[in-house]
This record gives C-alpha cells, structure tokens and sequence, in this order.
C-alpha cells in the first residue's frame, strides 16, 4: 500500500509537470488552430538553458528562471514570425509538417550547441523535505508541483484579467469576430507561441532538476500530446486533469508492470496505449468540443 | 483544317495512354536501359545508393497514396515497414521460407497492420489521426522489443542472403536489379491505382470526405482500402530493406524516417507519382551529401557538428518547401515545362 501511494504522489507531481507543457499545445491550437509538435523541444531547450545558467554561468535560481524566461519570449517571437506566420491560412498538414521539421531544428541546434550529451544538474534546484505520514515527497517532485500551480495560475490570472489575454480567449471563441473589432490577431499568434515556449522551457528546468537533460526530454512532448488528447485539445481545464490521471497513471502501471516485462521500458509506450484507446473511444477527449461536421 | 502541332490524341486511349508519344516510349527504354546497366560501370557505393534510393520511392509511393491521394496523414510509415520488414525475416529465418514466397507475405503482414491502426481513421482526421500513427509507430517498435523470443528484440535478427531459385542474392549489383525491377513495378502500379475507381475514389475523400460519402463513396471501405495500399507498399521497402542488410532490427526504422519520408513526399508534391520519385532522389541525395561533407565539418567545427547539420537540414528543407513551394517540386518541373513548351514565343499563333 504504501508502495502504491508513493507511486500516486510522485506520479501526480510528474502528471502536474506534464499538463503544464501541455497546456502551452492548447493555447496555441485555441488561438492560431496550429497544432505544435515541437512542444517537446521546447522542453529540450528548457532543460540545457537550465543547465548552463544553472552550472555552466553558476547563476542563482532566480536568475536561471528570469534568464530561461526571456530567451523563450525571443524563441518564441522568432519562430512564429518566421515560420508559422507565413504559412497561416495553409491546410493542417502543412501546419504540422512545419512543427514538425522545426522539432528537428531544434533538436539539431540543441545537438550542435550542447553536444547532445547528458547534463546533470540535479541539486542545484532548491531543496524542500516533506513527510506525509509513511510516505516521503521527494523534493523534486515537490519543486515541480509549486512551479507548475504558480505558473498555471498566473497563466489563468493572464488570460482572465489582462486586456491580451482576453483577445486570446476571445480569438480561440472567433477569429473573425476579433478581427472585426480590431484586435490583431497576428498579436494574439505571437503572444500564443511566446506562451508556449515560457511554459516548455520551465517544465524543461524543472525535468532537468529531477534526471538531467538529455535528448530524450523532447520525448516528454509525446506524452503531452497523450494528456492533450485525453484531456481534449481545446481545454485548458482537461490539460490539468488529464496531465495528472496520465502521470499517476504512467508512474503506477511502470512501477508495477515493469518488473513483469522483460525489456521493461512500459512507461515510454504507456501514453501512446492511452492515445490510441483514447482515440478509438473517445476521439474528442474527456473535456474536448465535439466538432459537428455539416456540408 | 490547319496543320496540328505537337502531339494529337485520336482516340480516349490514346488520351489515357501514360505514355503517348513516340519521344515518351523513346525516353522510356533509353532510362530503362540506362538503369539495368548501371552495375556495368557505376562502383558499388552508387549503387548502393541507387538500392537505397529505390528503397525509398517504393515506400513513399506507398505514402503517397494513403497520405497525397487519400489524404490520410500518416507519420507511422517507418513502423509498418517494420512490420513487413520482420514478418518476412522471421518466415526466412525461423521457418525457412524462400524470399519470394516471404517478400509477399510479409507485405500482406504489413497491410493488415495499417488496417488495424487505420480503424481510428473511420472516426478522426487531421491532427487526431496523426497522433494516431505516430503512436502505431512507437506501439510497433515497443512490440517489436517484447517478442525478443521472435524477433530477438534488441540484439536483432540476422536473415540468410535471399535466394531466387538457385540465384543467391549476394552482389550489390545482383541486388541493385531484384531492387529496381520492384521500384518499376510499383511505379507502374502507383500510377494506375490512382486511375482507377478506387484512386478517383481516394481524391473525392482528400477533397471532401463528407461529399465523397454523399455522392455514395463508403469510407469505411476506400479508406481502409488506402491505408491496406499503402501499408503493403511500406512492407514491400521494409522486406527489402532488411534483406539487403541480412539483418533486422529496429534501428533501421527509427520514428524519424516515418516523419522524413512525409518530407520526402512534401517536397517532391503530394498527390502525384512523378513527385513521390523526385522527393525521394533529392532527399536521399541531400542525404548522401551531408553523409560526405559530415566528417568534414565535424573536423572542422565540433564533433558533434554533422549529426546536427544532418538534423538541421532535414528540418530547414521541409519548412522551405513549405513555405515557399508548397506544392514541390513536381509542380515547378510542370511549370518549367509549360514554359518551354512554347518557347521562346509566349503566345501561340
């Protein structure tokens, strides 16, 4: 029992990481309908930025996260400018293809700049000891819990009370509406990527902390795709939920299936079983907009 | 009644006719001819490049049917070659089947997989369907590992030279003629499948699935067909992939091929077979270049400098083509065709 509940909290602490890199995939696809593959590259770059603040600069934790921050503000201006804006208007496919190659440039620049090796730099994050009756919170894992809240939090004080965020939720409800009371909604495009790079980049710091950035963080970007899909792609609020059953899920299921299997590695193809149950049953997720298609 | 020009079709077939004119057949043998004696005097390294390149348009005509005519985006196309890849291994190495019986069987494997994750398609397109083959992708790789008592897992599966009759496949040059005669044959049946009921079928789904089912096109039945189509093309390359190599394993069919192969298929033009042949050449050969200048540049810049250029410059060409000719690059071989066609005067009579 007391296996099962450590497994629980240090999935629902991973689950809270995984929803907060998949909400900045919602955002995106509700205000510019794009759907971003290289959301998991965000994460990459988030974790090596970490590292060289972190030990290559030797900066504090504050300045680490202000640092990673503004760099994504710059990726994030810079790839929507040049590569998604012109393509805006284009089928899906091209949409995603566009993601998708732009995945492997950064996965590219990520080799060329950090060697494509594998960075400690756990124990640097702050530290924090928990005890809950029997069961130890590891302080990773608790890190990541406050980061991820505050930041959800802040991104759901943004969108609520602030004048852009209201145009983006605003452009997510009707493009043409927006438009035709002056909202620009190229704005609203380059605010959505920005957005999106911040939240990738601070779950990649926050990853980082726990195992050490290597390549195989972009692999999170899968599973957030898994928690897009069982949440449905066009809710924040399922992104929470869906993250946290996913990582809980994940964390249990590896914990006690692993020793079964022979090659192990179930927690790797544990989302895409999800995706594709999820898929045939229930295409539009638990909280998705069921899209009704008349000619 | 003034003079015609150029070529004048008389009847429908000729009309339909891919080849029409006596310059088309002429080009026609004189490439054919140039093909089947490239091992007379090309080196062993273009032909294996040759081998791999054929390799490759077998599997993006496959693409290109399920993805440039019927619309349904698959980025798991390295996966069912997997699966058609190993199912012919495992008849040729466990149980002793001769290649040839092994080759169509282990396509026949591979279709059946792509109908099996092509069931999804019946209920989502786009973005949900993509997910959907990447997952297939990585759902086959994981099986793939699991069954180490079959496929040897891992560690991978050595596969005995094919064998044609009493005809050991075991020259690169031998190997080169099995790789493109099957290259030709799937052109050929590439080309006239999307001419048929079904292909004409196939685009009224790209263009409007729910018209297309209106004007009484089963889609449960056209799209498995194109996925079947197309899954049976990637377990043709697969197979011949794998016995090229004598050996199987998952490492050739890395998640990256699947999105590479899409590329392939991006830059030459979706919905067109001349296009499906140019993406593969030019994508293949970009390949073999970075393979060259990689050492150099590594050398040069930093160790790890050519695996990212090899990243890089997969990404940047696809987002290019994107962005500035969306519809690749067999539509700007039909503009620059339509050019000349009349040059140099702009306007006829």
């Amino acid at each position: 029992m007391n296996f099962f509940l450590q497994l629980v909290v240090t999935g629902f602490a991973l689950g809270m990481i995984y929803a907060l890199i998949a909400i900045g995939f919602v955002i995106i696809l509700k205000c510019s309908e794009a759907f971003n593959i290289a959301q998991g590259h965000f994460v990459l770059i988030g974790g090596y930025l970490g590292y060289t603040f972190l030990v290559t600069f030797g900066l504090p934790v504050w300045a680490t996260l202000l640092l990673a921050i503004l760099t994504a503000i710059i990726m994030g201006l810079l790839i929507e400018r040049l590569i998604l804006r012109p393509l805006v208007g284009q089928p899906v496919l091209a949409v995603i293809m566009v993601t998708i190659a732009l995945a492997t440039v950064l996965g590219g620049l990520a080799t060329l700049i950090w060697g494509a090796e594998y960075k400690a730099y756990h124990g640097l994050l702050p530290t924090i000891n928990l005890q809950i009756g029997s069961i130890s919170v590891p302080s990773e894992s608790l890190i990541g819990l406050i980061v991820s809240i505050v930041t959800v939090a802040i991104l759901m004080l943004f969108l609520r009370y602030t004048k852009i965020g209201l145009a983006m939720r605003a452009t997510a409800e009707d493009l043409q509406v927006v438009q035709s009371v002056g909202i620009k909604a190229t704005t609203v495009y380059a605010v959505s990527w920005v957005i999106a790079s911040i939240v990738g980049v601070i779950g990649g710091i926050l990853l980082g902390g726990v195992s050490g950035a290597n390549m195989e963080l972009a692999e999170i970007g899968l599973k957030a795709f898994a928690v897009v899909l069982l949440g449905g792609v066009n809710s924040i609020g399922g992104a929470i939920v869906a993250g946290i059953i996913l990582g809980m899920l994940e964390n249990v299921a590896a914990g006690y299936l692993d020793p079964l299997l022979p090659g192990g590695g179930l927690a790797k193809v544990f989302p895409f079983i999800v995706m594709i149950i999820v898929l045939i049953f229930r295409p539009y997720g638990l909280f998705g907009l069921v899209r009704i298609e008349r000619i | 009644m003034g003079s015609h020009f150029g070529a004048v079709q008389e009847s429908y077939a000729q009309d339909l006719a891919i080849f029409r004119t006596k310059l088309h057949w002429g080009a026609l043998f004189a490439f054919l001819l140039f093909l089947f004696t490239c091992p007379l005097f090309f080196s062993d390294r273009m032909l294996t490049i040759m081998t791999m390149i054929g390799i490759a348009v077998i599997s993006v005509h496959g693409l290109n049917i399920l993805t440039g005519y019927c619309g349904q985006i698959s980025i798991g196309h390295a996966g069912f070659m997997a699966v058609g890849g190993y199912a012919s291994a495992i008849l040729c190495a466990k149980l002793g089947f001769p290649f040839w019986i092994a080759l169509p069987c282990g396509a026949l494997t591979a279709g059946i997989a792509g109908l099996i994750f092509g069931l999804p398609s019946l209920k989502i397109k786009g973005f949900y369907l993509i997910m959907a083959t990447i997952a297939a992708q990585f759902i086959i790789i994981w099986t793939i590992i699991q069954l180490r008592s079959i496929t040897g897992g891992p560690d991978g599966l050595s596969v005995p030279k094919p064998a044609i009759g009493s005809i050991v496949l075991s020259s690169k040059a031998n190997y080169f003629y099995l790789v493109m005669a099957f290259t030709c044959l799937a052109t050929l049946l590439a080309k006239n499948i999307v001419r048929t009921r079904t292909g004409r079928a196939f685009i009224a789904i790209r263009d409007n699935d729910l018209a297309a089912e209106v004007m009484g096109i089963s889609l449960w039945s056209y799209k498995l067909q194109a996925f079947f189509i197309g899954c049976v093309y990637a377990g043709v390359a697969g197979s011949l992939l794998i016995h090229y190599y004598s050996f199987a394993s998952i490492d050739q069919f890395p998640f990256m091929d699947s999105v590479w192969y899409l590329g392939m298929l991006i830059v030459g033009g979706m919905g067109s077979t001349t296009g499906a042949i140019m993406g593969a050449v030019a994508l293949r050969l970009l390949d073999e270049f970075i393979t060259m200048v990689g050492p150099v540049l590594s050398a040069a810049v930093a160790p790890q400098a050519a695996a990212s250029l090899a990243l890089i410059s997969h990404g940047l060409v696809i987002i290019i083509f994107l962005i500035f000719e969306p519809r690749g690059l067999h539509h700007r071989w039909e503009m620059i065709k339509a050019y000349f066609r009349l040059w140099p005067f702009s306007h006829e009579e």
